[in-house]
Order: C-alpha cells, then sequence, then structure tokens
C-alpha cells in the first residue's frame, strides 16, 4: 500500500510530468486559457491516461513480449492510446454534449499529448507491474491536471494584468509556466526514486 | 486587487501604496536590528545594495515601458521587495548574489507581469528560490551568531564585512561560517534529536535565532495593529504549522524536532507577517486566506521534515501564491442579496 501511495506522491508533486519532466505541454499552453474548460480537459485526460497505461501494459505484456514484437512498442502504444482516445470521445458526447462541445478540438489532440504516450514508455522503462501501471498513469493524470487547473486559474488572472506588449499573451504564459516549475523543485527529495 | 479597508473610522487621508509599503519597511527594522546584532553589519549593507539596484531596475523598466518614472518610484514597493530579500539571503552573500536575486525579482517576477499590483507571485520569494537553486554553496554560508561568540565584534569590522562582499571570499572568514539551526536538524545523520540538541554547536547557539523571530513578530503585531493586513493568514499558518509540528512531536519526538523549534527557528515569522501577507500574491477574501495560510504551514513541514531543503518557508510560499487564484474562485463572497454562482461548465450565449 505504501508503494502506491509513494508512486501517487512522486508522480504528482516529486516528478510531477508538467512541471518538471516538461511532457504534454502542448494542451498545458493551450487549454488553459479558462478555468472551466481546463478541468473538462483534466477530467478527460485523467481517463484516457489512467486506460491507456493499464492498455499499454496488457499490449506489453500478454501481445508483444509472447511474440517477440517489443520493438513495435512505440507504434503499438500509439495505436492503444488513439483506440482509447476514440472511446473517450464517444463516451463523452453520448453522456455529456456540453463538454463535449466545449473541449472541441482538445478531445481528439489528447492522442497526440505526449504525456500519455511518455506514461506507457515509462511504464515499461521502470519495469511497472499491473497495478503500479494504473497508479503511475493515474498519478501522472492527476499531476497533470493539477498542473493545469492552477495554471488556467493564473492565465485568467494575467489576462487581465497590463503585461508589456512583447510579452503578452503565450510568453507571459511560458514564463509564468516557468515559475510554477520553480516553485515546484521546493518538493525534490520527497520520495527518493 | 484593492487593499480595502472595511473598518468604519471614516479615515480622512485614504492609505495610499506607498504609505502602507512605508510602515511594512519601519516594521522590518526590529528584525533588522536583531539580525545586525547577532550576525554583523552584513545584513544593513545588503539591504542598501539591494535597495539601490532594485531601485535601479524599477527606473530602467519603467523608463523601458515609457510610463512616469517619479510616479512609479515613489511609492515604495520595490524597496520593500529589496528589504525583503535582504533580510532573506545570509548576511554575507557576495554582491553579485544579491544582484542575481533583486533582478529577478524586480524584472521578471514583477515588472514582466506589468508592475505592482500584478504579480502572481511573491517577487522576493521567487528571487530566493532561484538563488537557492541556482547557488546552493553561497546560500547556506550562514555566519555564526556573533555576540554569543564573545569577541565577534572586533573581528570582523565594518570595513571588513565591505570588503567580504564586494571583495569576494577569502578563507580567513571561513572561520566565522556555520550551518543554520535547520540545516544542522535536517542533517543530522542518525542522531535523534535529543543527541543532536547536547551535540551541535549551531542548535547550542539558537537563541539568536528565536532573538530574530522575536523581533519580526514585534515588527508583525506592529502592522496587524495598524491594520495593514487581517490576522487571518499568519494565524492560519502559524496554528497549522504548530498543530501538525505537535502531533509528530507527540508520536515520536526522537525523530522530529519540537514545535516551538519550528516556529521560531528559520524564515517561519519573517514569511508569516512580511510575505505571506502579501496582498496581491495571497488570496483575497477572509476564508480564502485561511486556506491560503494552512496551505503554507502544512507545505512548511513537509518539505523541512521529509524534502531535501532545510527551510521551506520561500517555497511553501510560491506554491500557495500558484494556488491563490484557485483558491479565489472558490472562496468568493456572496454579495449580499445575491445567490451564490453557479460552477460548472456553462453553454456559451
Amino acid at each position: 500500500m505504501t508503494d502506491f501511495l509513494l508512486i501517487l506522491i512522486s508522480t504528482v508533486l516529486v516528478n510531477n510530468f508538467v512541471l518538471v519532466q516538461f511532457l504534454g505541454l502542448c494542451p498545458f499552453m493551450g487549454v488553459s486559457n479558462k478555468l472551466e474548460t481546463a478541468m473538462g480537459m483534466s477530467l478527460a485526460t485523467t481517463f484516457v491516461l489512467t486506460l491507456s497505461s493499464v492498455c499499454s501494459y496488457l499490449v506489453y505484456t500478454y501481445l508483444l513480449i509472447p511474440f517477440e514484437l517489443d520493438y513495435l512498442k512505440t507504434i503499438s502504444f500509439i495505436l492503444v492510446i488513439a483506440v482509447v482516445v476514440q472511446f473517450t470521445e464517444m463516451v463523452v458526447k453520448k453522456t455529456s454534449p456540453l463538454l463535449h462541445k466545449v473541449l472541441g478540438i482538445f478531445l481528439p489532440l489528447i492522442t497526440t499529448n505526449c504525456a500519455v504516450l511518455g506514461v506507457a514508455l515509462l511504464n515499461i522503462k521502470k519495469q511497472n507491474g499491473f497495478m503500479e501501471s494504473i497508479f503511475y498513469g493515474f498519478g501522472g493524470a492527476v499531476g497533470f491536471s493539477l498542473a493545469l487547473i492552477l495554471f488556467s486559474a493564473i492565465r485568467e488572472r494575467i489576462a487581465v494584468a497590463d503585461v508589456p506588449t512583447p510579452f503578452r499573451g503565450a510568453a507571459i504564459g511560458m514564463i509564468t509556466a516557468g515559475l510554477m516549475s520553480l516553485a515546484f523543485m521546493g518538493f525534490t527529495g520527497l520520495v527518493k526514486f | 486587487m484593492a487593499l480595502i479597508r472595511i473598518t468604519s473610522p471614516h479615515v480622512h487621508k485614504p492609505a495610499s501604496t506607498a504609505d502602507i509599503m512605508r510602515l511594512v519597511i519601519l516594521a522590518t527594522l526590529p528584525g533588522v536590528l536583531a539580525m545586525t546584532f547577532f550576525f554583523g553589519w552584513g545584513t544593513l549593507i545588503n539591504i542598501l545594495w539591494a535597495a539601490f539596484l532594485a531601485l535601479a531596475f524599477e527606473a530602467a523598466c519603467i523608463k523601458a515601458r515609457k510610463r512616469p518614472l517619479y510616479f512609479y518610484l515613489k511609492d515604495n514597493s520595490a524597496v520593500l521587495t529589496a528589504v525583503l530579500i535582504a533580510l532573506a539571503l545570509p548576511p554575507f552573500a557576495p554582491w553579485w548574489l544579491t544582484m542575481v536575486a533583486v533582478f529577478v525579482a524586480i524584472v521578471i517576477a514583477k515588472q514582466l507581469y506589468g508592475g505592482i499590483g500584478q504579480n502572481p507571485f511573491n517577487p522576493a520569494m521567487i528571487a530566493y528560490a532561484l538563488v537557492l537553486i541556482s547557488f546552493p554553496v553561497e546560500m547556506t554560508r550562514w555566519t555564526a551568531p556573533f555576540m554569543l561568540h564573545g569577541e565577534g565584534w572586533n573581528v570582523l569590522g565594518f570595513i571588513d564585512t565591505l570588503q567580504l562582499i564586494f571583495g569576494g571570499w577569502s578563507e580567513h572568514a571561513d572561520a566565522f561560517t556555520s550551518a543554520t539551526p535547520l540545516d544542522e536538524m535536517r542533517h543530522r545523520g542518525g542522531l535523534t534529536t535529543e543527541e543532536a540538541w547536547r551535540a551541535s554547536d549551531v542548535l547550542a547557539n539558537v537563541g539568536a535565532w528565536h532573538a530574530v523571530s522575536a523581533a519580526y513578530v514585534m515588527g508583525g503585531i506592529f502592522l496587524l495593529y495598524k491594520k495593514i493586513f487581517s490576522w487571518h493568514t499568519p494565524a492560519a499558518m502559524l496554528l497549522s504549522l504548530g498543530a501538525i509540528a505537535t502531533f509528530f512531536y507527540l508520536i515520536a519526538p526522537d525523530s522530529y524536532a519540537d514545535p516551538f523549534f519550528h516556529l521560531t527557528v528559520g524564515g517561519t515569522m519573517l514569511g508569516a507577517f512580511f510575505i505571506a501577507t502579501d496582498p496581491v500574491s495571497s488570496a483575497t477574501s477572509n476564508k480564502g486566506k485561511i486556506w491560503f495560510g494552512i496551505g503554507i504551514g502544512s507545505l512548511i513541514y513537509i518539505i523541512r521534515t521529509w524534502g531535501n531543503y532545510p527551510d521551506a518557508v520561500a517555497f511553501s510560499i510560491l506554491l500557495m501564491n500558484l494556488a491563490a487564484p484557485f483558491i479565489d474562485q472558490y472562496t468568493q463572497p456572496r454579495t449580499y442579496g445575491h445567490k451564490a454562482p453557479k460552477r460548472g461548465i456553462k453553454e456559451k450565449a
């Protein structure tokens, strides 16, 4: 049990995918203009990330390894992720047409979120087991959501600030992300692995 | 964010930003005196040098933006940032360290966001965290409290200190350095807290740190009395830190430092009264301020006890700074006569 808790703390705070490992920066910059959209995106990404992390683990362990095809892992993970995203889109469209409309293009774009592929590949590299893969994916997604939601709340405030013209928009967003990353450095050493 | 005074004695002269900043600078005076008394001339020299740099950087930015120079410089906010940075840095920090810190604080953390009142992070703490990560050797080179060592003042006078800060570090000066009590407690190896207290010279001299903290508390109470900030943030922060520290101390007094140590050593008091209460980068409503304070208090304990950095005030305040807009979103007070706002995804009109 402690192991799983440590994995969660590690992926959410210490090795946050966005702020420490710099994965998934495109949705981090792209969907963070409004808090409400960021929350929807976080939910969708959490779902996809956890599910794809498990699916890719299963595909790798029970399909690629027995047939000695592990050199195909990147391409097969991309396929798995695309399927999971398509599935999520169908579910969201059926259950919450409003959320589907708000998320728009960003929902299919989760496919290209490098954090999703990153988690799948890191699971293999770290030789995580089945349960560990679930927690690693879920923790990574929670960390992503945390960073995205806090960032979008800050961006709503910066949007009305008197930022010098050359720094408006994405530029000040990048600087803010850097400063957030600096603040997250404080967590280094909480979990040692 | 406007700094609204709610109390009803109808003051004829509205509190201007410059007045408030001046009062806060005044309130750091006991702390500055205590630091100088115990750690030598370095603090005073650093304050003057940092204030000069802060005004210079601020002026350069305002000039570049073609804004009225005197109007912005006279609000004292750059000087306050400089004073806070100088108090947080080690007393014998080399001149370039202070320069890097002040540059980051004024130019990047403040002016790039549009100047006073618009920065999401506390500039002084951004600067402190950045130099702590970039120059760990210089940042951990604190001096042993002088007066408690007897001959101190004669050994390192004003001129010597100037030479030390601007002329570079000499081997001769290594005689004065020591770790901070928090460092000592963090890196005590396999010792229990009680053994560490008995074995360490640094911890034997912890009285100097208590005195400095007490001086900050005096300044903080003065500001509270002047109604510069409300009690919510400091009270929530100190109570939560104290409560968590007491809890762990009662469970295992051998492996965790006592709550009094956590509250009175390091930057806790400076952070609680002078930095967490920054009206710009903290939460706005009273309820929000309480959550904000609780967050800082608990993060300080977590990072100090299990993290890599011995003192965590800067990181905790920054982390809560970045959570503050989110806290504000959910602690917005209901306007009288209106319903609470409806949250969630809304259909666009």
